[in-house]
């Protein structure tokens, strides 16, 4: 069993490596940079995949979360901080070692937050959100739940559009590389796209063995137990409210690191982010690939993600999602990626035998 | 010369814009881009573009495109600076000095806001109400009624939507009986239909494209203008706008440049950065080292509508030579 | 046109703050209306079928466009006539092809389906009618005739909305209450086994919901479209303040969400006095939000009813 679990995770580190090698090869390395921003937006899919396969619970919102970490991250490493020189809380931050004096694109000195230390206060700020505002929307069900998340994406949304300190409706740019270890970084330059792609492809990885670990565990069980009949689980001791508390964050964590790191890879972060199209998107993808199965997310949604990015889907790319979600939904509901997937279908359209043929 | 053209619609999406960007300049190695046409993504790319030393053509508005220079990197549309100029240069002429400002959520809106704020003072006229909508807003008697209470002598509205059209009625309608000043976002007949007789008596600045037929026969841009809007026209069977004028001018402002260099992105470069006197639809473009962008103050006339239609604003503020 | 400055004479200070109430208040009646009949249509398909409709906001936008594109051949009462039969049928067509033959289908997959319908309308509609904004001419009179009332100005076109909907409400209720076929439905909604026994087809039930409510947008789409225009993505944002109103309201509870609509549409009218417009919106979601996590049944819901649906 335990072997069983890790071997899939070596079968797909393994498919990550080939990838880049065959790209390599292939001469098409560029592809690299839309597989690694498929892989960012895939973290959200695994902490989304948590939570709506696993906990049953829907979020219409998450892209919320991805452009809270993002747009954090972004802020933080280039508002600069020169005129507050003499504050408080700058010469505090200062001697944390949080912040760096540096050049911008155009040459002028910057005094901004290190990429790590934003990185660790958007996180943060995320837990914060999500568990304030994951108490009272998880007491809600079905509709109520969905248009709850809907909501919280939307007020994320609206606000980045609306503030100007977050560039309003252009939202922000020349964002800084964020430098993990020395030889390390993440950033857009294109001599470092290989070793962005394994830190990109890295992340998943180790987000999936986390989940893989999860759910077989203790709390695993647990979550099935809410997932499939809340009530009976509450009345066993499962502490349900808690665990779909926890799951909430978790999710939530996920999301933002994808941001912050997605965000330093592009350079840059704009409102469209936020929007609720990214978030039908982020959920048709988990329904494409199988609410609780998470390969079949995965590579739906890396595949999804990287003809989107590179432009095959043209001015249609809204529809092609909405094209899936509403097919999906009607034929295929438990996604698609499935052995027994064919027979579902058959089943659906066969005509069903009269009470006659059926007796023996 | 043959031109192949690669289309990428990254419908104003920054992360696309970033990811197609790289496409075109590592993958298809373009030998120019031109576009997008939003400042959010343009600024986005900017710095990719410059660091591949791939040369860009910007169809967006945003001073800071241009501002501080990079080498390879230039747009064709004129400054929201000098409408904000034009208009208070108008306003002066009037004796208007306490005005409002509505601007809509987007990079456009908000891009003419800042140009507003910064440039009021000088010309001695004070912002004593400033209101960004949202840019799906359907009714905006609220924020008209806003203004109505400041007592406002004028006031100017930014934006591209429908808003811009919704916002005069409402305006009209609750009895505002200021003069409205709108920003180029208006050049666009379809907006005037829409307002109907609430767009009377509107001003704006705008490329010439709007009034061709009322220009003088020795305006120098006059015959440019007269072909694309007959080329325009007939192609594509609706009313042309400064905005596809604006693609229009990057791209024959690339060809110009190509045509005297030949094939050679350096020279490319060098002679986009050296054009003088370039005839576009926006204006008469002048770049130099320092000014990627070529067009002054002069590339806008004053407008207004009058009997549905577009025309030239009778009494102009005196334009200043250059 | 003679605007006074009321500020000069101290005697019309006070006037001068009721006139601008009373100008918010006809701005925030105006939009509270619009909300109020797109939440109605929500409640109809609830009621019928325990689904939230989120392609309710593109029915509106359908009516609109297509009345003004049938408006080119024909004279304006038969355009919108037009156009609120052919939106029905598209609800209709709608309910035919994706709902009525799933069995037993969880509530909310369908919600979601609706909300992958909803894209697909407007994608459609943005490749038949471009990106270009569209309007009715106004029903009397032009953009800038007002009747006034002191210094208060409301355009005719608010009047005519607010009938429209006044008139639609009252035959919905009509319907809803003394006509064969608004019992049934209504049976269907509180027990739909008990009404199947009795003979009425539940699968017709909602066809009807689902035509009824297309059309009522159909309506309120083509009456508004001179004020706000429609264009292929106007849809979206109605549809979320919509729901925000028939939450509000109470789920299904069509009398609370006109009540609701219009609570909403004067606080947010009001609210650009104090604030910043550009969150103008926030206010709707975060009373959303509010009413989600304090007293999801709504202002005028039953607590105890709610907690006992079944999702």
């Amino acid at each position: 069993m335990a072997r069983n679990k890790y071997l899939r995770i070596a079968i797909f580190t393994a498919c990550v490596i080939a990838i880049q090698i065959i790209t390599s090869f292939a001469g098409k390395t560029p592809y690299l940079t839309q597989l690694t921003m498929a892989g960012y937006y895939s973290l959200v899919i695994i902490g989304l995949t948590l939570l709506m396969g696993y906990t049953g619970q829907i979020s219409l919102g998450h892209a919320g979360f991805f452009a809270i970490g993002g747009y954090l991250s972004a802020f933080l490493t280039t508002y600069n901080l020169i005129p507050y020189k003499d504050k408080l809380v700058v010469t505090w931050l200062a001697k944390t070692g949080a912040l760096v004096m540096r050049q911008d694109l155009y040459g002028r000195d910057i005094l901004a937050v290190q990429p790590w230390a934003a990185c660790i206060l958007a996180v943060l700020v995320t837990i914060a959100i999500a568990y304030v505002i994951g108490r009272p929307v998880l007491k809600l069900k079905g509709h109520y739940l969905a248009m709850a998340t809907l909501g919280f994406g939307t007020i994320v949304y609206k606000i980045v559009l609306g503030t100007g300190l977050l560039g309003a409706a252009d939202g922000l740019s020349d964002i800084p590389g964020f430098r993990l270890i020395p030889g390390l970084e993440v950033s857009g330059k294109a001599a470092l796209r290989i070793q962005n792609y394994y830190i990109a492809w890295g992340l998943v990885i180790l987000g999936v063995t986390l989940l893989t670990n999860l759910i077989h565990s203790r709390v695993g069980r647990a979550l099935r137990s809410i997932h499939g009949a809340e009530d009976a689980a509450n009345a066993m001791g499962v502490n349900t409210s808690q665990y779909k508390q926890n799951i909430f964050i978790l999710s939530a964590v996920f999301a933002a690191v994808g941001g912050v790191f997605l965000t330093h890879f592009n350079g840059g972060i704009g409102p469209s982010e936020a929007s609720i199209m990214k978030s039908v998107r982020y959920v048709a993808i988990i329904a494409i690939g199988g609410m609780a199965n998470l390969w079949g997310a995965l590579s739906m949604g890396t595949v999804l993600n990287f003809l989107s990015l590179r432009g095959y889907f043209g001015s249609y790319d809204d529809a092609v999602f909405g094209f899936i979600l509403v097919v999906i939904m009607l034929l295929a509901p438990e996604g698609l990626l499935r052995t027994d997937l064919f027979r579902d279908i058959r089943k659906r359209f066969q005509h069903k035998p009269s009470q006659e043929e059926q007796s023996p | 010369m043959k031109i192949e053209l690669i289309i990428k619609d990254s419908g104003a999406s920054p992360e696309k814009a970033i990811s197609f960007a790289k496409q075109l300049i590592e993958e298809d190695k373009v030998f120019a881009i031109i576009g997008p046409s939003t400042s959010g993504e343009t600024m986005k790319i900017k710095g990719i573009a410059e660091e591949s030393k791939m040369i860009l053509i910007s169809c967006a508005a945003t001073e800071a495109i241009v501002n501080p220079v990079a080498k390879y990197v230039f747009k064709s549309p004129q400054n929201d600076s000098y409408a904000a100029i034009r208009i208070f240069e108008q306003m002066q002429t009037m004796g208007i000095l306490k005005i409002g400002v509505l601007s809509s959520n987007t990079g456009f809106g908000k891009a003419g806001k800042e140009q507003i704020e910064k440039l009021a003072p000088q010309y001695g006229i004070q912002i004593v109400a400033n209101e960004v909508y949202d840019k799906e807003a359907t009714d905006l008697t609220a924020v008209v009624t806003k203004l109505k209470a400041a007592q406002v002598q004028a006031f100017i509205n930014w934006s591209i939507e429908p808003a811009q059209a919704i916002v005069i009625k409402n305006a009209r309608q609750i009895g505002l009986a200021v003069p409205i000043f709108q920003s180029h976002g208006f050049g666009n007949i379809q907006y005037v239909k829409a307002a109907g007789p609430a767009a009377e008596g509107v001003i704006f600045p705008a490329g010439r494209l709007l009034v061709v037929d009322t220009l003088p026969k020795d305006n120098q841009q006059k015959a440019v203008l007269v072909q694309y809007k007959k080329d325009y026209e007939s192609r594509f069977k609706e009313d042309a706008s400064t905005f596809g004028g604006h693609a229009y001018d990057a791209f024959m402002i690339l060809v110009k440049a190509i045509e005297k260099a030949g094939p050679d992105k350096e020279k490319v470069r060098e002679t986009i950065e050296n054009m003088q006197g370039f005839i576009g639809t926006g204006g008469i473009f002048n770049f130099s080292p320092q000014d990627h962008n070529g067009l002054d103050i002069n590339s806008f006339e004053m407008l207004t509508v009058k009997d549905g239609k577009f025309a030239v604003l009778a009494k102009q503020a005196t334009k200043k030579k250059k | 046109m003679g605007h006074r400055t009321y500020a000069s004479i101290p005697f019309f200070d006070g006037m001068q703050h009721i006139e601008l109430l009373s100008q918010y208040l006809v701005a925030g009646i105006t939009y509270g209306t619009i909300y109020a009949v797109v939440a109605i249509g929500f409640n109809i398909i609830y009621n019928a079928t325990g689904i939230i409709n989120f392609a309710q906001g593109e029915f509106v936008m359908l009516g609109g466009m297509t009345a003004v594109m049938l408006h080119t051949l024909l004279p304006l009462p038969l355009a919108i006539l037009g156009a609120v039969i052919i939106t029905m049928t598209v609800g209709a067509l709608i309910e035919i092809v994706f709902i009525r033959w799933l069995t037993s289908p969880a509530v909310l997959r369908l919600t979601i389906i609706t909300i992958g319908i909803a894209i697909l309308i407007r994608e459609i509609a943005l490749a038949l009618w471009g990106t270009g904004v569209k309007a009715l001419p106004y029903f009397t009179g032009t953009a800038v005739t007002v009747i006034s009332i002191g210094d208060v100005h409301i355009s005719p076109q608010v009047l005519w909305v607010i009938s429209i909907s006044a008139v639609m409400v009252v035959i919905l209720h009509f319907f809803f209450t003394y006509t064969l076929l608004g019992r049934q439905m209504r049976a269907c909604a509180s027990n739909r086994d008990a009404a199947r026994l009795c003979g009425i087809s539940a699968k017709n039930m909602v066809t009807l919901s689902f035509v009824l409510s297309a059309g009522i947008g159909a309506l309120a789409g083509c009456v508004v479209s001179p004020i706000t225009y429609v264009q292929y993505d106007s849809g979206t944002s109605l549809a979320i303040k919509g729901f925000t109103v028939a939450i509000l309201g109470g789920l299904g509870n069509s009398m609370a969400a006109i009540a609701a609509g219009l609570i909403l549409g004067i606080l947010e009218s009001f609210s650009i006095w104090v604030m910043p417009t550009a969150y103008k919106d926030v206010i709707a979601i975060s009373i959303l939000l509010l009413i989600l996590f304090v007293r999801p049944s709504g202002i005028f819901g039953n607590v105890e009813a709610s907690r006992l649906k079944e999702f």
